[in-house]
């Protein structure tokens, strides 16, 4: 068997503002518009991958928390409706995945290999978190790719945003060792948002832009040095300062996910391609792309 | 009408094994014995509202609360999936979520109602739901909990609850869906092996549990903060459960107090406790914060200048006319819970079988606040406000002095309102009519004026029978 490899790594955030502003046919809810350049942004991303060719799709979204180990999606398919509990005005989603289960064991039992808790989800009532399906519909609609759902280890509320690192640093190894064997092609992505101080309140019309913006000028600082890092190729300056950001700009990666990510690309040294940035309701949002396919073999 | 009360509060764990795996665990199996003993003590309260503040069903735009009258599905806990699932479809009561929304948004709050088919009803609503009213006997309402309150938000929201209970004449159950010590074990253990955590959080439960034992419910919610540091997983920013228990009970701390179970599950503490009015002579207490009646935080991050003149706003006695205690000639009905007058006249006046009440505004007995805002600053200066939070508070007003009056607002005849912007405000002032007076069905006619003496825009003229 060829050996496998991971085509391309992306941070692509989840609100679930932009499906609601998009109006697909999955969502009830309906919006004249809103939040365009994260979605301009998702397009890009979506073109720059049009012609690399992959088997799976690899997420792990901060919504799925699980407090003992990280899970992982273990039945061939999931449908059901997906309301968000926080904007469930915006998010009503109904969806139709398909799980790469197998790809999702292997990842699994190497995790367990290496000292991590780690469990298999296999009940069939239980419903996705709109996490992983924003995320999973902005970056690719047609859900014509199979998915390995991984958890989100709440390893930074029990411990420190170290100790998850570590966990996170061990996961991403274990994901990436995992999907060598496999022998298939995958993108990995990390499904979180930057800064994440939101605003708690909601304009009358949710997309109403002439409100949108960053909850603070601390948190604008922040995510534009994590995003000069990305662009210039210093990831292990992402790690290495994702502690203290985490910790003061209160950012979704406390969830794991962005280190996880880096982590499953080996902490790349070369720019990422920045497709958008934008807020929503105060959160700063990201939308990068690793091109490994540009780099192998360096 | 008698003003209601909250009869039993209860604090109940969240995790799905008392529903789906009792028989496990001697210490599962207790909490569930305890569980069904709970539903027996309510069943027996005569409750006519179950009202769960759950801490498994975090918001952010303010709270949430559960207004589908029927919500169905099936709840899979997100870590313990492997218990199996739980199906649930509960009788809530829509109306009085409706009118809790309503009063949190008169007391300052963000608020809003949920009433979406397949809504993810959070698994400590379920599992308490599922245990406290097996048969849905009792209706219910769910409120969700903010990852941003702090105290004085947590007890203001319990406040407009439990006036809206006393207004409504329930007799309701104030339940907290918790866990005390909230560390979990990180791996798989099985189910013989299950204990609290560590010594150290079973050390503080066991405090807390005396403290509840002993009907002191204020002194844990002053509690809160210190007991947040020592024995939680900072999963939310602050341990508010008990601020809000608290607040449903009048900060009280001598209520009677029993712990029917304290057990772990999965490493955390779990504990049924039951929680009765009944005074049980404990009792002093120290005020360590405010006594806060209307929220006036950081609400308004989405437009920080209307807030920040929010928050200068000045109330109607800062730009209105002097207040006067209201006249007291045969027949005046007084009240304290309507507000003061602006000139030597009484609330109504009795003569035979009719109440004629004095023109009734929106200001806020006690604080003078006008919900929807004022009109005008001090400096003349017009401000946007909400027309239809204004006739609600005139109607709650005209409310509260006829039950004063021992009537009821089902008993007005006739109204002659005021507006001072008829093209502005006659729609939004009709639709709150529609579904409060007019369906009572007094006659009405309404009236454009240039002013009112304070800074509101409808003030209403009622002729009642007693
Ligand atoms: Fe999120």
């Amino acid at each position: 068997m060829a050996k496998g490899e991971i085509v391309a790594g992306c941070l692509a955030p989840h609100p679930p503002h932009l499906v609601y502003a998009e109006n697909p046919s999955q969502n009830e809810p309906v919006a004249e518009g809103g939040w365009e350049q994260l979605r301009w942004g998702y397009e890009r991303l979506r073109e720059s991958l049009k012609d690399v060719d992959y088997d799976a799709i690899v997420v792990l979204s901060p919504h799925w928390q699980t407090y003992i180990g990280t899970h992982f999606l273990g039945l061939e398919n999931f449908q059901s409706l997906s309301v968000d509990p926080i904007f469930p005005n915006l998010f009503r989603y109904h969806y139709d995945m398909n799980v790469d289960v197998e790809l999702a064991k292997q990842i699994h039992d190497k995790a367990q290999d290496a000292g991590l808790a780690v469990k298999m989800m296999t009940n069939p009532d239980f419903r996705v978190d709109y996490g992983t399906i924003t995320t999973g519909h902005m970056f690719r609609p047609e859900w014509d790719k199979p998915l390995v759902v991984i958890s989100s280890n709440r390893s930074r509320a029990y411990y420190s945003v170290e100790v998850m690192q570590e966990m996170m640093m061990e996961l991403g190894r274990v994901t990436r060792e995992a999907i060598f064997e496999s022998g298939k092609k995958v993108v990995v992505l990390a499904s979180n948002s930057l800064s994440h101080r939101h605003f708690t309140t909601e304009s009358k019309i949710p997309e109403d832009m002439s409100k949108e913006h960053i909850t603070s000028h601390a948190m604008h600082l922040w995510d534009m040095r994590m995003i000069d890092y990305m662009k210039s190729g210093q990831c292990q300056r992402l790690i290495d300062e994702m502690p203290e950001f985490t910790e003061q700009a209160i950012a979704e990666t406390d969830g794991g996910a962005f280190t996880w990510l880096l982590s499953t690309l080996e902490v790349p040294d070369y720019p990422a391609i920045l497709h958008g940035y934008g807020t929503i309701i105060g959160t700063g949002n990201a939308i990068v792309e690793w091109p490994v396919y540009q780099h192998k073999g360096e | 009408m008698s003003g209601g009360e909250i009869v039993e509060s209860f604090v109940v764990p969240v995790h799905p094994h008392t529903v789906l795996a009792p028989q496990q665990n001697e210490g599962w199996a207790k909490l569930r014995a305890a569980y069904d003993e709970a539903a027996d003590i309510i069943t027996n309260s005569g409750a006519d509202l179950l009202i769960i503040y759950s801490t498994t069903w975090p918001s952010i735009i303010g709270h949430q609360i559960i207004s589908d009258p029927n919500p169905e599905w099936v709840m899979v806990d997100h870590d313990f999936h492997d218990l199996g699932s739980i199906n649930y479809s509960f009788n809530i009561d829509a109306e009085f979520a409706a009118m809790w929304n309503t009063e949190n948004h008169s007391r300052g709050l963000q608020s809003r109602c949920v009433n979406y088919r397949g809504f993810p009803i959070d698994v400590g609503s379920v599992v308490a739901l599922t245990l406290l009213n097996p048969d849905n006997k009792i209706p219910a309402v769910i409120v969700s909990s903010n990852v941003y309150a702090d105290r004085s938000e947590t007890t203001v929201l319990a406040k407009s609850c439990r006036d809206l209970v006393k207004k409504t004449g329930r007799k309701a159950v104030a339940i907290t869906a918790m866990s005390l010590s909230n560390r979990m074990f990180t791996e798989h253990i099985e189910a013989k092996d299950d204990r609290i955590h560590s010594l150290k959080d079973d050390e503080w439960n066991r405090k807390i549990l005396e403290f509840l034992k002993e009907g002191r419910l204020e002194d844990v919610g002053q509690l809160s903060r210190t007991i947040q540091q020592q024995i939680r997983v900072q999963k939310v920013v602050n341990f508010k459960p008990m601020w809000w228990l608290s607040a449903m009970n009048e900060n009280r701390n001598d209520l009677t107090g029993e712990v029917l179970a304290y057990e772990a599950i999965h490493g955390a503490g779990c504990a049924v406790v039951h929680l009765n009015p009944t005074p049980s002579g404990a009792g002093d207490k120290e005020y360590d914060e405010d006594e806060v009646e209307v929220f006036s935080g950081e609400r308004g991050v989405l437009d920080n200048i209307v807030s920040i003149e929010a928050e200068k706003t000045p109330t109607a006695s800062d730009s209105g006319p002097e207040l006067w205690d209201p006249t007291n000639a045969e027949g005046s009905v007084n009240t304290d819970a309507a507000p003061k007058p602006v000139g030597a006249y009484p609330h109504a006046r009795r003569v035979g079988d009719l109440l004629y009440l004095s023109g009734v505004g929106p200001r806020q007995p006690g604080t003078n606040a006008i919900p929807g805002g004022p009109i005008h600053d001090g400096e003349g200066k017009s401000l946007d406000y909400d027309i239809k939070a204004q006739t609600h508070a005139v109607i709650d007003n005209i409310s509260r002095i006829l039950e004063e009056a021992g009537s009821s607002i089902d008993n007005v005849l006739d109204v002659t309102s005021f507006l001072i912007d008829m093209d502005r405000d006659f729609k939004g002032y009709n639709e709150v009519w529609a579904e409060t007076l007019g369906k009572v069905g007094p006659t009405r006619t309404t009236l454009a004026i240039r002013a009112l003496p304070t800074p509101i825009a409808v003030e209403m003229k009622v002729i009642a029978k007693v």
